[in-house]
């Protein structure tokens, strides 16, 4: 493409037929405790 | 839904319900914003007309391109794909795997901001968690946690140093259930690092697998605001340790820890300086307190902050070697849909135990009476109220539905919602702007990375 770079592309769509165990960590734990965010965290199913 | 915007000189879509995201040049930038999906076979002349600083034939170039795009469900996405119902049922029946461990509430620093009111939380009494009641949590958590493997307890306090004693028999007592009961304890300590001697050094880098180090930033602005009892700022006397249990840590987490309030809105100069003390995993954050509190964020600062995240991120594109927290968003890996929908987990995946063993949705609720979930001794646990926590999600929460942001953020922080609009369910305004203007700011550092 000319115009446009995808940098991504639809992850967030694919990981809902593998998604839900649970196993990942709690945002709030790792190193914040007040501002919560998830999308630093990582999968822990290896997805 | 698809968010554009322009971040340290990068134009940017993000299609919020694929998870896609473009990098645009400036005329897709403006073509972008005039589109109404579902988009026509070519560009309509009322968009045209909108752009005649634009040739047609490049308009129509780009049309094609981000028609393409929508073909392939990678702008203009819907979110049918996600089971709503199925996901709300999933936070209801979820279960408690991860413990913020009060070992202590008392503390050997007087912080001007401390939202536990310098370690007794506002109960008066200062005291240090037995190692009965801490048993009682593992053995509480183990229990509640089901099939999870995974189980978190982070020691907090108060200064959990100050109770070590019950830090290392927990560890010990913890481990020796896992094999038994088939679980994995990853440990994390959240320290001021006064105590901080070689052996517990060694111990913390043997046994926790996350260690966060309070520190503000700036020797000046750090002694503001982290005194001792006896008034006395405290960075000379940790920095030197935290620098030492670093060199210990080999790969595992750690983050310095810091927090910046309205005394000292400047925060950018905070995070470079703990980086060039060669801490390389920085977490500077906003303070959170009440409207009357005088180092608390005022909605007038929100402009004046969001400048220096952007300054911020400008110093970090040429610094691959720091880690700041809140820039380090994992566009590709990063977790499913079903955890991004949930939010924290507060009072339903994750609770707080006092040194009297009683149990609160999340740290910051201690001491509160009307979120008071329990007690380890009188073994109770509030379901009505757990299961309040466990209906947050992003489509609950009203703000966050029409919101760009969500799929980042999850809905933010309930205990942040209570103190400033006196309710967990309404979303805190000024922190909404803050956490999108990091995401804009990470997802750049991103595109910059990539070659933008």
């Amino acid at each position: 493409m000319k115009h446009i770079k995808t940098l991504n592309g639809a992850t967030l769509k694919n990981s809902a037929a593998s998604g839900g165990c649970g196993e990942c960590q709690t945002s709030c734990q790792s190193a914040c405790k007040t501002s919560c965010t998830v999308a630093n965290q990582k999968c822990e199913n290896g997805k | 839904m698809v968010h554009t915007f322009e971040a340290l000189g990068v134009r940017i879509a993000v299609d919020v319900n694929s998870g896609a995201v473009h990098i645009l040049d400036e005329l897709t930038f403006h073509l972008l914003r005039q589109v109404t999906p579902p988009m026509g076979e070519h560009c309509s002349k009322a968009v045209l007309r909108a752009l005649p600083q634009y040739a047609p034939a490049a308009l129509e170039e780009s049309w094609q391109e981000l028609r393409s795009l929508e073909k392939q469900g990678l702008l203009f996405e819907t979110d049918d794909y996600i089971d709503k119902e199925q996901a709300a049922s999933m936070q209801q029946s979820a279960r408690i795997k991860a413990l913020c461990l009060h070992v202590s509430h008392d503390c050997n620093l007087r912080c001007r901001y401390c939202f536990a009111s310098t370690g007794d939380f506002g109960t008066g009494r200062r005291m240090t968690m037995d190692f009965e009641t801490a048993k009682r949590a593992i053995d509480f958590v183990i229990e509640r946690s089901g099939g999870r493997r995974n189980i978190e307890v982070d020691f907090f306090g108060g200064e959990p140093l100050m109770a070590m004693d019950t830090v290392k028999r927990t560890v010990e007592y913890a481990r020796s259930r896992e094999q038994p009961c088939g679980k994995n304890f990853r440990f994390t300590i959240t320290t001021n690092g006064l105590l901080l001697t070689d052996e517990n050094i060694d111990y913390i880098n043997r046994e926790m697998s996350n260690a966060v180090l309070s520190l503000d930033g700036r020797p000046e602005v750090n002694d503001d605001l982290r005194r001792t009892v006896t008034g006395k700022g405290c960075y000379d006397a940790i920095v030197p340790k935290f620098q030492k249990l670093v060199a210990g840590r080999g790969d595992k987490d750690y983050y310095l820890r810091g927090t910046f309030t309205r005394l000292h809105p400047d925060f950018a100069a905070d995070v470079m300086h703990i980086a060039s003390l060669g801490f390389r995993h920085v977490s500077v954050e906003p303070v959170v307190g009440k409207q009357d509190d005088p180092y608390a964020l005022r909605p007038e600062d929100a402009q004046a902050i969001m400048a220096e995240y952007e300054s911020l991120a400008q110093q970090l594109r040429d610094r691959p070697d720091v880690n700041f927290f809140h820039f380090n968003v994992d566009l590709a890996q990063g977790p499913c849909v079903i955890k991004r929908l949930r939010g924290c987990g507060a009072g339903c995946e994750y609770v707080a135990v006092t040194p009297e063993g009683e149990i609160y949705p999340c740290h910051q609720f201690v001491g509160n009476p009307d979120y008071r979930l329990g007690s380890l001794y009188e073994q109770t646990f509030d379901r009505a109220l757990s299961s309040r926590f466990a209906a947050l999600n992003i489509d609950s929460r009203e703000d966050c539905k029409n919101c760009w942001a969500r799929f980042y953020c999850s809905g933010g922080c309930s205990a942040s919602n209570l103190t400033v609009n006196g309710t967990i369910e309404k979303p805190y305004a000024l922190g909404c702007a803050l956490e999108q203007k990091r995401l804009e700011c990470a997802i750049a550092l991103k595109a910059i990375e990539a070659g933008a």
